[in-house]
Formats: C-alpha cells, sequence, structure tokens
C-alpha cells in the first residue's frame, strides 16, 4: 500500500544562502570517522561544501569569508535526542523560541522533543505544528517523537507510519513508561514495518508509584517515599525480552543504575537492536544533593547513589551508552517552590549539556572525541540522521568548541524561560563559542 | 530594668525548630530540663512566668489533628502569648500552592511564631525558609516530629532517671512515622539504644541504615527492652496494601500481655496516640496504670511545648508599650 506523502519532513528551517565560509585554523573532530586533525572546513549556504587537513594550504580565494578558530575544536553540532520543548500547551513555561536560543548557546544544533506536550503529539497535525513553528523560529533544528500510544496512554498505538513518514523519529511515551507488556510487544513489531525505534522511560510504574526520590536511606531519613531501583532495570529486562521476540528496534533512555548498564551491556553482547543513553545528573550529582529537599535535585528516574553515578560514567566509557542527551525539562517557580513531594520533575539541561559533559573528559573518563561522538553520531545513529558529521555534502551544522574554558553556571544567564537547574554557581569547563545550524551562526562569542 | 530582661536566656543555636537531627546532646538535654521545670508549674497553681506576653503564636494545621495543636496552644497560652488557630483544609488539588501562599500572608501579619504541621515531608522547613519568625514543626509527612520525641524522652528520663544505656523498642509503622524518626534520633544522641520492630512491608530491612536493630517479630524484639514505644498504625496502611487486616496485625505485631513478657519487667509502654486499641495495642497493657506512661505523654507534652517556645524566643526584642 503507497502511505499517504505529507512531504514536507520535519526540517525546519530553509536555509540562507550566505555564500561560502571557511572555517580554518581548526581542530577538526569528527567522531563518526575518527578524523582528529589540524584543518579547514569550508561551508556553502547550508551545506559543508568541503573539510579536511589539507584544504587550503594554498590561501583560501578571497571570495570566502575566513573564520579563524584559533586552534579551537569544530565539531559536528551537538544533537540532544532528548528534550521538552513545552510548546504547545506549556509555553509559560518554555517555547521552541526560547529552547532553540538556550541550545544555541549550548552548542546544540538539533533537538529532538518528546511528544508529551498539550494536546500530546499524537497525530500529524502535532507533527506538523512542531514543524511548522521550527521553521518559523529558524533557530536550531527540531525534531520530534511521536507518541506511542493514543494521548500517552498505554492503549492503542498511534500511526506509526504516517508519523514517521512528515518526521516523527521514533515513538515513545515521554515521562511515562509504556507499562503494558502487549501494547510494548505490538509497539515493536508494529514498528518494524517503518523501521523505527521504540524509546522507553524504563521505570516500572507499580514500583515507582507515589515514590519521589532513590529508595534508600536518604529517603528513609527524609521521610520521602523512595522509588526502588529496581523499578528501572526490571523494566528493561522486560522490554529485553520482547525485544529479543520481536526484533523491534528498542532505545532505553536517561539510564540511572548500574543494573541497568548491566543488562544492557549484555543485550548488546548478544547483538539485540538495543541502545540507551544516560543525561549528566546522573554522573554528575548523587542522591546527597536533595539535601534539605532542594526540588531542582527531583527528577525523573531519581539521582541514585555514587555507585550507580561511577557505574554511569563506565558505561559510557566502554560504549554500553551510546549517547548522552539534555532531558531538558523546563519548569516554572511554581512547579518547584512547593514540598518535595509535590514538585515537579525536571532539570533544564540544554545549557549545561556540553560543560556538565566536558567534565568527564577533565576527569580522564573520556578522550574528547569520544565524548564528543556521544553527543553527535551517537544519536545521529540511533535516529538515523544525516547530521552529526563533518562530511561534504551534509547539514552545515557545526559548532567551535573551547573545550578548556573555565566558568561558572549562573541559572539567571539561562536563555531558557525556566531556570530549575540545581548547578547555581558550579564551576566548570569548556563551552561552545560559535554555533552554526546550516550555515546560520546562531551563536557566536567566538571574537 | 525592663521586665522582659528578667527571663534567662539560653545556649540554642537555631532559630527554628524543625528536626531533632539537628540537634546536640546538649541542646536536648537543656530543653528537657526546661520541660522539667514547666512541668512542675503545670501541676501547681502556681502561673509560669508570663514570657509570651504580648506575643503572637499561630498554629497552622495543614491536618487535622485536635490533640497536637490543643497542647501546642495551651503551651503558648500557659505562657502569656496570644495563640491564632488555623487549620487550612487541605484539598488534594491545589494543594502546594497553598503553603507559601499562607505563609507569606502570615507573613505579612508579623506573628512571632509560627507552628505549623503538614503532610508533606519538608513543607515545615520550606516555610522556615519564607517567613521571618520562630518556626516550630508540629510534624511534617513522614519525616519528624520534635516536640513529640522531646516529650517522650522527658516522660522516660522522669520514669527511669535516665535516657543513656536504655533499649528502646519502636513497635509498628516506622516507615511511614515521624514519631519514629525523630524518637530514633533523638534516643541515639542521647546514647539509648533503638530497636525497630514490625512486618518487612513497615519496618524494612533498610532502616538498619539509620543504625537501629530491625527486627519482624515482637517476641525477640521485645526481649530485655526498657521501653516499649508503639506506633499508631493508620488505617489507610491496612486494607491489603501494607498488612492485610487489622486482626492480623494485632495477632502479630499488637502489643499484648503475653508479646509484653519478654519485655523487661519494669518496661513502659508509650503510644504517641491517638490509640487503636485492639489494633496495635490491647486495652488491657495500654490502661496498665503501674507500665503505661501514656498519660504523662500527655501531660508531657505541655510542659515541652512550653519549655520550646521559651528557649527558642528568648532572643526576641523586648517588647516595648507607649
Amino acid at each position: 500500500m503507497q502511505l499517504a506523502n505529507f512531504g514536507n519532513p520535519v526540517m525546519p528551517t530553509g536555509p540562507e544562502r550566505a555564500g561560502m565560509v571557511a572555517y580554518v585554523n581548526a581542530r577538526l573532530l569528527d567522531p563518526a570517522t575518527g578524523m582528529d586533525e589540524p584543518g579547514a572546513l569550508v561551508t556553502n549556504g547550508g551545506v559543508i561544501a568541503d573539510v579536511g587537513p589539507s584544504l587550503f594550504n594554498d590561501l583560501p580565494p578571497a571570495t570566502v569569508d575566513i573564520v579563524d578558530c584559533k586552534g579551537l575544536v569544530l565539531t559536528p553540532g551537538l544533537i540532544d535526542m532528548r528534550t521538552q520543548l513545552r510548546e504547545p500547551g506549556e509555553e509559560h513555561k518554555e517555547t521552541i523560541e526560547t529552547a532553540s536560543a538556550a541550545a544555541s548557546v549550548g552548542g546544540i544544533s538539533s533537538m529532538v522533543c518528546l511528544p508529551n506536550t498539550d494536546p500530546v503529539i499524537d497525530d500529524v497535525a502535532g507533527v506538523e505544528f512542531v514543524a511548522r513553528r521550527a521553521r518559523e523560529v529558524k533557530a536550531t533544528k527540531v525534531f520530534c517523537y511521536g507518541a506511542a500510544t493514543i494521548g500517552l496512554e498505554g492503549r492503542e498505538l498511534t500511526e506509526f507510519g504516517l508519523l514517521s513518514d512528515i518526521g516523527a523519529l521514533g515513538f515513545t511515551d515521554g515521562t511515562k513508561a509504556v507499562a503494558n507488556a502487549r501494547v510494548m510487544l505490538r509497539a515493536l513489531n508494529y514498528a518494524k514495518t517503518f523501521g523505527q525505534l521504540i524509546i522507553q522511560h524504563p521505570e516500572d510504574p507499580t514500583l515507582a508509584e507515589n515514590g519521589v526520590m532513590n529508595g534508600g536511606e536518604i529517603a528513609l531519613r527524609l521521610g520521602l517515599r523512595g522509588i526502588p531501583r529496581i523499578a528501572e532495570v526490571m523494566m528493561i529486562e522486560r522490554d529485553l525480552r520482547l525485544v529479543e521476540a520481536t526484533g523491534g528496534r528498542y532505545h532505553a533512555a536517561h539510564i540511572s543504575t548500574k543494573e541497568a548498564v548491566e543488562v544492557i551491556r549484555q543485550a548488546k553482547e548478544r547483538e539485540l537492536p538495543v541502545t540507551c543513553d544516560t543525561t549528566p545528573p546522573y554522573f554528575t550529582l548523587n542522591e546527597l544533593a536533595i539535601g534539605d529537599y532542594r526540588t531542582f535535585t527531583k527528577l525523573s528516574p531519581p539521582l541514585r547513589t555514587e555507585e550507580d553515578r561511577e557505574a554511569i560514567i563506565e558505561g559510557l566509557v566502554d560504549g554500553t551508552i551510546d549517547a548522552i542527551a539534555s532531558d531538558h525539562a523546563p519548569h516554572d517557580q511554581d512547579s518547584k517552590r512547593v514540598p518535595f513531594a509535590q514538585a515537579a520533575d525536571g532539570i533544564v539541561g540544554l545549557e549545561t549539556l556540553l560543560p556538565l559533559s566536558l567534565a568527564l573528559v577533565h576527569k580522564g573518563h573520556l578522550d574528547l572525541p569520544s565524548l564528543i561522538g556521544k553527543l553527535t553520531c551517537g544519536p545521529a545513529d540511533i535516529l538515523r540522521l544525516a547530521e552529526g558529521r563533518l562530511k561534504k555534502g551534509r547539514p552545515a551544522d557545526i559548532v567551535i568548541i573551547n573545550p578548556d574554558k573555565p566558568w561558572r553556571i549562573n541559572v539567571e544567564e539561562f536563555r531558557s524561560k525556566s531556570k530549575n537547574a540545581p548547578y547555581e554557581d558550579m564551576p566548570v569547563q569548556g563551552r561552545a563559542v560559535r554555533t552554526v545550524v546550516e550555515g546560520r551562526v546562531l551563536h557566536d562569542e567566538l571574537q | 530594668m525592663t521586665a522582659a530582661q528578667k527571663f534567662p536566656t539560653f545556649d540554642f543555636r537555631h532559630q527554628h525548630l524543625l528536626g531533632i537531627e539537628e540537634l546536640s546532646a546538649d541542646e536536648i538535654s537543656l530543653l528537657l530540663d526546661r520541660s522539667d521545670h514547666y512541668a512542675e508549674f503545670n501541676r501547681t497553681d502556681v502561673r509560669a512566668p508570663q514570657i509570651l506576653k504580648g506575643r503572637t503564636v499561630i498554629n497552622l494545621f495543614f491536618e487535622n489533628s485536635t490533640r497536637t495543636r490543643t497542647s501546642f496552644e495551651l503551651a503558648a497560652v500557659r505562657l502569656g502569648a496570644d495563640v491564632i488557630n488555623m487549620t487550612v483544609e487541605h484539598s488534594s488539588i491545589k494543594k502546594g500552592e497553598s503553603l507559601l501562599d499562607t505563609a507569606l500572608t502570615l507573613n505579612a501579619m508579623h506573628p512571632n511564631v509560627l507552628i505549623c504541621r503538614h503532610p508533606e515531608s519538608g513543607a515545615v522547613k520550606l516555610l522556615s525558609q519564607k517567613v521571618r519568625c520562630v518556626v516550630m514543626n508540629g510534624g511534617d509527612g513522614a519525616h519528624e516530629h520534635p516536640t513529640q520525641a522531646l516529650l517522650d524522652a522527658v516522660t522516660i528520663r522522669r520514669r527511669k532517671g535516665r535516657l543513656q544505656g536504655l533499649i528502646v523498642a519502636i513497635c509498628g509503622d516506622v516507615m511511614h512515622s515521624r514519631v519514629a524518626r525523630s524518637n530514633i534520633y533523638l534516643l541515639q544522641t542521647m546514647g539509648a539504644r533503638v530497636r525497630v520492630i514490625g512486618p518487612p512491608t513497615l519496618v524494612p530491612g533498610t532502616m538498619e541504615q539509620l543504625g537501629v536493630e530491625v527486627f519482624h517479630d515482637m517476641e525477640s524484639g521485645l526481649k530485655d527492652v526498657d521501653i516499649v514505644m508503639m506506633l499508631r498504625l493508620q488505617l489507610e496502611r491496612m486494607q491489603g496494601s501494607y498488612v492485610p487486616s487489622e486482626r492480623e496485625y494485632f495477632r502479630y505485631f499488637g502489643l499484648d500481655k503475653q508479646k509484653l513478657s519478654s519485655a523487661r519487667e519494669d518496661a513502659l509502654i508509650m503510644h504517641p496516640g491517638p490509640m487503636n486499641r485492639g489494633v496495635e495495642i490491647d486495652s488491657e497493657v495500654a490502661d496498665d496504670i503501674g507500665r503505661s506512661a501514656i498519660q504523662e505523654q500527655v501531660e508531657m507534652g505541655v510542659a515541652v511545648r512550653m519549655a520550646c517556645l521559651e528557649v527558642l524566643t528568648c532572643n526576641l526584642p523586648i517588647l516595648e508599650t507607649r
């Protein structure tokens, strides 16, 4: 059957034909090909015209704008495979425009948003709305996932085919797990028709019910209801059985526990079509950060133990964890200035994704190419995007990074509408100094 | 010399009384000593010094509790304070907003002391960050209930002469109990040994991380204990979610004469009230005048709250009258 062609995929921005720009004197870093050497890159309008170490051995032609990268790192623009944009429905927390501004500062050239908006992105109109708004804003590229089930209710599947055709990159119920095993089985099975990915929020909702932080000593002391750590691995283990039975492509989002890393490691050894990501809070903080009921540290899944934090780093190091996402979850003050148990889950992450991740390099866990891979070709490969590579003919989405620059996080400076992050005044190292999307400069502090 | 300067001041580092966990042994002893002091006033016709005359105390209760509220109210009144009672109906829909809004509204009225009870852990702490007056925690969620632990400690100290070295068993729904947490912190700080007893659904093995000994049967848990503290089992914990039924709970974890026989002969029985007779405690035991300290706990409640009010307000600027 020929599926209806709605044309117009979620390729939001019509590139400006800005002419040719040569980025010279750069450390070219492309984890997809292993390139890491001095060289230059030329963009022509919205695409990469050429790239390589021997480019402009002679002087570049006079017709080309020249940007001196001063030896800084030039990589593909970062791809954030998990953000919540709150538009439509909660524009007081964030909009596509403010999130794009935040993303640009963070070196992110592509975001993939969750369908947990209001209304839920579970039909063609929802995907088209996001695409249209992104075109109008004309900043960071915005892709989206479709809801796995109608209304995120965990019962009926959405139109995977039609949604894929207009650009949905995969299917997920966002911050809710697809809890019903039969529904998950069908989702994995049916998604195969279109080669699509199912992204799971891996948490058994019956075990997590009413829980507000990691189960354990701290929860006991604070008198807060705990979410047992096994709630995560149990859901993943169940899903892996279903993946094995169906052969469907499965991605576990924001994993946070040692056991989750272990079972995914084993699944990859068995060559199941499984990938996973994590997000900076899980390798930056542990449950002690909650302190005296700091609601900015409340997120889902919750901050775990120090042992888990170390295991997440290990998973990143050995390749079990494929990608790092921001898990950007903007919330207004009213959602956080309440007793801990009533506070909304989530942390804003677009502007801190890169510096917090770079800490893994500065602490010697990962080398820079491996880390950048988790932020570029890692997610691009999972989502089958053309972005995330420094390659002739690919979109001119690039970021210039000063990996060593020391600075302090100041949440008041966030471009995001919401400031809910527990990193106030945290010293970090490294940031994006220029972000380019399809040849357009969205953020520039290179000079 | 003004009248206010006659009242003593104390070495107490905290602006608020939010929990026992942050108190030192000296600070706890101070509060216990002052409680003893006020207990004597309460038993006689001598009026306590009116140290809170002209001060405003607000009882802000987001949970219904006639007993505790009355005890706080009486304590404040006996010290001469003007007391306002506010019970905020806790609607499940708008519960978050009302706390800070109410706090800011009350703060604008310049009370001297705000006594707050709230069903969410940490809520009273949050409130204390938003107001300028002294805040006393009248119980927050499953976190802390400091005045209850203090009144339990005064009661024990008066009966046993000490806290150091006693073996105290806390029995029942420890998991969800702020009374248990505050008592565990207090008793440990004062050198007592604490055991917790109950089914693993209410007393998980991980409780050992709090430095207590965990028992899942009354017989062995109560062996040689000096104090048996029973906790109230909330009715919603029954009906199959944490324990299957009242009668099964009573059979295995309710305190009756037979189970009590493993404790020391002079073991004291305590309960924070209100009691579910026939669920966690048998009337025969609860009403045994020789062994039950339950009425004395209520009595000490007023004295302890007077002591806390005194110590927390001793540094307030002197009131002037024009």
